[in-house]
């Protein structure tokens, strides 16, 4: 049962094949069977979603039934969900129960969705490789002794893994789609403001983006539906209506215009992952696509650009864990100032610290305009080369990360190296643009992620043309070693 | 691009985060390897290019002043590491 998509849970809970229950079950004792070697979960809230889904199972037999009702999914800890502990991956927040639900999980609430837990994550959701989180490091199913990317790496484990058809996630310099490349999984990044950000752990909050991690872009489709509101609570949310992302997935691309920009497929590059996203590319071309040449000739400057704009809204979104309202608080303050210090300082692990260093610098008196004001200039560069190749092309691909699945701790001693994990995915958060990373095959036994990035609000487009390579192609229905209990 | 000590020390002040004398070394020299990444940005010519705020230049959304959530004091006093009748407490700040 746990091999279903969401689609498929959907039409095997209507067709009274299964209950709610017996799948939720049956994920549960995957989990408990499984994540103890993957680590993919920091808290399993079993007893509630055996209530959520008999619920659901009650619905669905009064014919009352909403989009996703029935469905596991499970939450990354940075939603905060009422009476369920949202850490955040962060030592500060381990005590943190949320009086109050995300608009996200509200959503899928609604939706009649029933979530299995709290999935783990790298600390405030900064890095790369799920190795800063408080709760330890999440192995990737294909390979345990590497990494499953992040910061949504136990949102993209679980789903490789088939502890659960489905996860949220969040965004803000690849975390969505890094992850999905690393372990063979669809993740999905919506357009800035998609997705309301009301109740999700603040890291940059004009980077920052809820999205959806599954197994197929159909099913990615049928989340973001639910994920995608008008939010009055959060004012940077987008007045658009709410969607039926789904609408658009069998129409046919041919004709279909994507753009290559040569920036992506340049020095640096793993050979194999070259090659793949190439294969992936020529595959498209006999879907009927075409392919078209384009440049994005500030490419190189997105990353520098990223790490002051990311750091400086850190700094800021950070400086309210303060050991007095909420949160982890330090042993016998001497005075107000001690509290302060020693709280954040205890609290905080290091790579959150050196970012928050970062941006306290960034935004520090005499080096504003040089470092913020200077980013948020270049950052304009930067969306105007999209808005630009959007003038020519549908769509444009190219690798999602530079390299397949790296071994655990191999990059963390050098910050610098582990931020060049998101080369070719920051681009797209600082022009606010959605984009998506889907498998397209294997390098040294190892998944490679295909990214799609759309133009603004073009979601559905995307999941078409991505969709459309899933009709074709049959690389997200591999599964990783790590989904049966024998595996070792 | 070396940031000294005292520079870290200045930061560690302004950000509010104890940083032990240990560690010192290692986090200027981490901080050093980021600044000098970013300072790749001071070579770009970017004269009259608007800083870009909002990716789709939204711009601030205005609601009536209304009451529309309840008054949950308690709730949120109760998240508190220390609180009594009603208030956070600190150690003592006037002598």
């Amino acid at each position: 049962m746990h091999q279903l998509t969401i689609a498929e849970i959907v039409r095997g809970l209507r067709d009274k094949q299964f209950s709610s229950v017996e799948i939720t079950t049956h994920l549960l004792e995957r989990i408990q069977q499984l994540d103890s070697q993957l680590n993919s979960f920091i808290t399993v809230t079993g007893d509630q979603a055996i209530k959520a889904a008999a619920a659901a199972d009650d619905r669905l037999a009064q014919g009352d039934a909403p989009a996703l009702c029935g469905v596991p999914i499970a939450h990354k800890d940075i939603f905060c969900t009422t009476g369920v502990r949202t850490s955040c991956g962060s030592k500060m927040l381990d005590n943190f129960i949320p009086p109050y639900d995300a608009t996200v999980v509200s959503n899928f609430q609604q939706a009649g969705a029933v979530s299995l837990g709290k999935t783990n994550m790298d600390e405030f959701a900064m890095g790369s490789s799920n190795e800063s989180s408080f709760y330890g490091a999440v192995k990737n199913p294909w390979d345990i002794e590497r990494i499953p990317g992040g910061s949504s790496g136990g949102s993209a484990a679980a789903v490789a893994a088939q502890l659960v058809p489905g996860t949220t996630a969040t965004d803000t310099g690849g975390s969505i789609r890094q992850p999905a490349a690393m372990t063979g999984t669809t993740g999905l990044k919506p357009t800035y403001g998609r997705v309301s950000r009301w109740g999700m752990i603040a890291f940059a909050s004009s980077l920052d983006q809820g999205g959806p991690i599954a197994r197929t872009a159909e099913d990615a489709a049928l989340m973001l539906s639910v994920m995608a509101s008008p939010d009055k609570k959060d004012s940077t949310c987008l007045d658009h209506p709410a969607e039926d992302f789904s609408a658009k997935l069998n129409d046919s691309i041919q004709g279909l215009k994507i753009g290559v920009p040569s920036e992506y497929l340049s020095d640096g590059l793993d050979t194999e992952v070259r090659e793949r996203v190439q294969e992936a590319l020529n595959e498209y071309v006999k879907l009927g696509a075409e392919l078209v040449e384009i440049n994005l000739p500030h490419s190189n400057l997105a990353v520098p650009a990223y790490y002051v704009i990311a750091p400086a809204e850190a700094s800021a979104n950070l400086s309210r864990f303060d050991g007095v309202r909420y949160g982890y608080r330090c042993e016998n303050p001497a005075d107000l100032r001690d509290l302060y210090m020693r709280s954040r300082g205890e609290g905080f692990g290091e790579e959150v610290k050196r970012r928050i260093l970062v941006g306290s610098y960034a935004l520090s008196a005499g080096y504003y305009d040089a470092y913020y004001n200077k980013a948020q200039q270049v950052r304009r560069l930067i969306k105007q080369d999209f808005v630009d190749a959007f003038d020519k092309v549908d769509v444009i691909m190219g690798p999602t990360a530079p390299n397949p699945a790296f071994k655990l701790g191999e990059k963390n001693s050098d910050p610098v190296a582990m931020y060049l994990e998101d080369i070719y995915t920051i681009a797209t958060n600082l022009a606010g643009l959605p984009g998506m990373s889907i498998p397209c095959g294997f390098a040294r036994g190892l998944p490679v992620g295909l990214q799609i990035i759309g133009n603004y609000l073009d979601e559905a487009r995307m999941l078409n043309v991505a969709h459309q390579f899933q009709q074709a192609t049959d690389w997200h229905q591999k599964t990783a070693p790590a989904t049966t209990p024998t595996a070792e | 691009m070396a940031v000294d000590a005292q520079t870290v020390e200045k930061l560690a002040e302004l950000a509010r985060i104890a940083i032990s004398k240990e560690t010192i070394d290692d986090v200027s020299s981490r901080l050093g390897d980021v600044l000098q990444l970013v300072d790749q940005l001071q070579a770009v010519n970017t004269d009259g290019v608007e800083p870009m705020a909002h990716p789709l230049d939204a711009v601030q959304v205005l609601r009536k002043d209304e009451v529309t959530e309840p008054n949950r004091r308690e709730d949120f006093l109760a998240l508190a590491p220390l609180s009594e009748a009603g208030l956070y407490l600190v150690p003592k700040v006037i002598d």
